[in-house]
């Protein structure tokens, strides 16, 4: 593992009165590709300002390669952001963008023209050194935003949601051109974004946010095999989400039907939050069902098609590769081991789990 | 059918162009290349080297630069706090600053002569305070303060405009990348806002450089600016010709320095650095 590299000890942080962050601590790793994900006004933005230095935090310290930079203004700071839309100067060529950074630490006209070369090559926009800003399409602009921060060599590069103005298919083209550029570079990336497949494809960590509260921090593959709340489960993919009486270890009660778990240590009849991938609910014949429906809706979704079952008076999303038409009656069937159990929220920081689910 | 129908649209304005644009323009450069008998001739053009005429365009050029100077020195400043300043107080200042322009501009220089008069308003106070009373009345100096008054926010607004225009993520690029205040300002700000001063510029400049009425109310008939001179042809003497001529010379300057600053603001536009 490699060494810690920022720690946000106790950040909080009020705007007009109202509480944005709440003793927030999260540590980010050397190299690291860590992303920040949550739904709107959750508080990434403020979180990276506050790492990038807009934003002071109320309380709390930010800790830098070992050394307290809460105090310490954005512009002597070892670290980079590519803003959300852009922020080119308008009144200069690219190259004098990209050169802009670089001309403030006063590097010779060599070092600069050289810079600006390998930069330029590296976002793939080679000869567009003299171009205007104008002439540039969106996806353009993003890479020499990119570019402009990268030439300047700084040990974390910050990024809000800044691919978030690009259509479909330029935003995955730029996904893995994001993650080539940190492996060349070999640079800490914190990323902001609401979009939880980019979060998926992209991070080494993902950092789940909702109301200033971190609910989750794990790698995609736990984010999205072992969510640990309801919410994580909801926004991560996906699910559907039933209350749940935990009847003893290994049986849970769902829709007045007991259902087979792998979960243990919840105790004898305990409320919980069960969650079901729509991807592991199973649609097999009524007779071979632990619960019967309907199918009430069916969308075709080119991989898959997107099932509704009403069965016991709940909406069941199923993924299926296989059409079950309108209106067939269907069995539910779910593997013990593709039921999630959770806790339901108990503690102060947990409700804000509660009010989106 | 659709396009006939758009250019009989725009015919009241291609006659309004015609008529009080056009046609004065055309009469002028006549009236200015004719005598009262109507041979052409150089003499009414060429007169504008007679000592009084150029000692009249020396100072109005003086006075116009001196008074577009103190207008952007003031500006600039008062644009940088109003941009700082929270959105809602912003509009109400500007508001403030617009307000003066709705009064008759006559009315406001006739103001001034009160005020700056020996026994006005301004000297019976610094009377009663004991202090030396200001004896600017008939004064370049009171023209020229009279004109910064009344251009002052043809200059504000525009800097305020460009001013507001930059985005605050563009700042905060700067310094993201290292600059502090100073690069900020010089590097980020002064070209951003380079066309609004530009337009400011010659707002100001243009009407100071062919203004009569502010040297004519202020400057007791001794205050002589080419606007006078060109007042007084037209006026006193009734020589339309010389009027015209002179005016024709004003005309060649305004355009030359409108292109002049133009020209400036598109290189100051590009290669910052
Ligand atoms: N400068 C500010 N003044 C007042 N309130 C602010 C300010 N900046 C952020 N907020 C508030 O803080 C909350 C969190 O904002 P933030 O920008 O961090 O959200 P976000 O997670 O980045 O959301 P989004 O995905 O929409 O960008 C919001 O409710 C927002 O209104
Ligand atoms: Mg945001």
């Amino acid at each position: 593992m490699s060494k810690r590299l920022i720690d946000l000890t106790h950040i909080s942080k009020s705007f007009d009165g109202q509480m944005i962050l709440d003793d927030l601590n999260l540590y980010i790793r050397e190299n690291e590709f860590l992303t920040l994900l949550g739904p709107s006004g959750c508080g990434k933005t403020t979180t990276l300002r506050i790492i990038g230095g807009f934003e002071t935090p109320d309380q709390g310290n930010i800790i830098f390669d070992g050394r307290d930079i809460t105090k310490l203004p954005p512009n002597q700071r070892q670290l980079n952001t590519v803003f959300q839309k852009y922020a080119l100067f308008p009144h200069m060529s690219i190259a004098e963008n990209i050169a802009f950074g670089l001309k403030i630490r006063k590097k010779s006209k060599t070092y600069i023209d050289d810079k600006i070369k390998y930069a330029l090559n590296l976002v793939n926009l080679e000869g567009f050194e003299n171009r205007n800003i104008d002439s540039l399409s969106g996806g353009q602009q993003q890479r020499i935003a990119i570019a402009r921060a990268i030439v300047n060599e700084p040990k974390v590069l910050l990024l809000d949601e800044p691919l978030g103005a690009l259509d479909l298919k330029l935003r995955q083209d730029m996904q893995y051109e994001l993650i080539r550029l940190k492996n060349e570079l070999g640079i800490t990336f914190v990323y902001v974004t609401h979009d939880q497949e980019e979060a998926l494809t992209m991070s080494d960590t993902i950092v789940v946010m909702n109301q200033g509260y971190i609910q989750q921090i794990g790698t995609p593959q736990d984010i999205y095999n072992e969510p640990v709340n309801a919410f994580v489960a909801d926004f991560i993919g996906e699910s559907n989400i039933l209350n749940g009486l935990m009847i003893k270890d290994r049986l849970v009660e769902i829709l007045d039907v007991k259902f087979p778990c792998v979960d243990e240590g919840f105790g004898c009849n305990t409320p919980v939050d069960v969650v079901i991938r729509p991807e592991d609910v199973e649609l097999v014949s009524p007779e071979q069902g632990m619960l019967e429906g309907d199918v009430v809706s069916l969308i075709f979704k080119g991989v898959h098609w997107e099932t509704e079952v009403l069965a016991n008076g709940f909406e069941w999303l199923v993924h299926t590769t296989q059409m079950h038409p309108l209106g067939t009656h269907v069995g539910i069937q779910v593997d013990p081991f593709n039921i999630q159990i959770m806790n339901k929220p108990e503690t102060n920081d947990e409700k804000a789990v509660e009010s989106h689910v | 059918m659709c396009n006939l129908k758009r250019q009989l649209l725009a015919g009241p304005y291609v006659l309004w162009m015609a008529g009080f644009i056009l046609l004065p323009v055309i009469m002028i450069l006549y009236y200015a290349f004719t005598t009262t008998g109507g041979d052409f001739t150089f003499l009414n053009v060429s007169s504008i080297t007679f000592s009084v005429h150029l000692k009249a365009l020396t100072l109005s050029f003086k006075l116009a630069l001196i008074c577009t100077v103190i207008c952007l020195a003031l500006s600039y400043p008062l644009a940088m706090i109003l941009n700082n300043m929270k959105a809602k107080s912003q509009g109400f200042v500007v508001f403030i600053f617009i307000l003066p322009m709705w009064m008759n501009f006559m009315l406001r220089i006739l103001a001034w002569r009160m005020l700056l008069s020996n026994n006005g308003v301004i000297n019976s106070l610094l009377d009663t305070l004991g202090l030396p009373g200001i004896d600017i009345l008939n004064t370049p100096t009171a023209v020229v303060f009279c004109m910064v008054y009344d251009f002052l926010p043809f200059m504000i607004l525009p800097i305020y405009n460009s001013m507001a225009r930059i985005q605050a993520d563009i700042i905060e690029a700067a310094r993201d990348l290292g600059a502090g205040n100073l690069t900020i300002f010089f590097k980020i700000i002064v070209p951003l806002t380079m066309s609004g001063v530009i337009s400011g510029i010659i707002m100001v400049f243009v009407p100071a450089l062919t203004s009569f009425a502010v040297s004519d109310l202020l400057g007791g008939g001794k205050v002589l600016l080419i606007g006078n001179v060109i007042e007084q042809a037209f006026m006193q003497e009734y020589n339309w010709n010389l009027g015209s001529g002179l005016s024709f010379v004003l005309m060649i300057f305004v355009i030359a320095s409108m292109a002049l600053m133009n020209s400036r603001g598109e290189e100051n536009g590009a290669g910052v650095w």
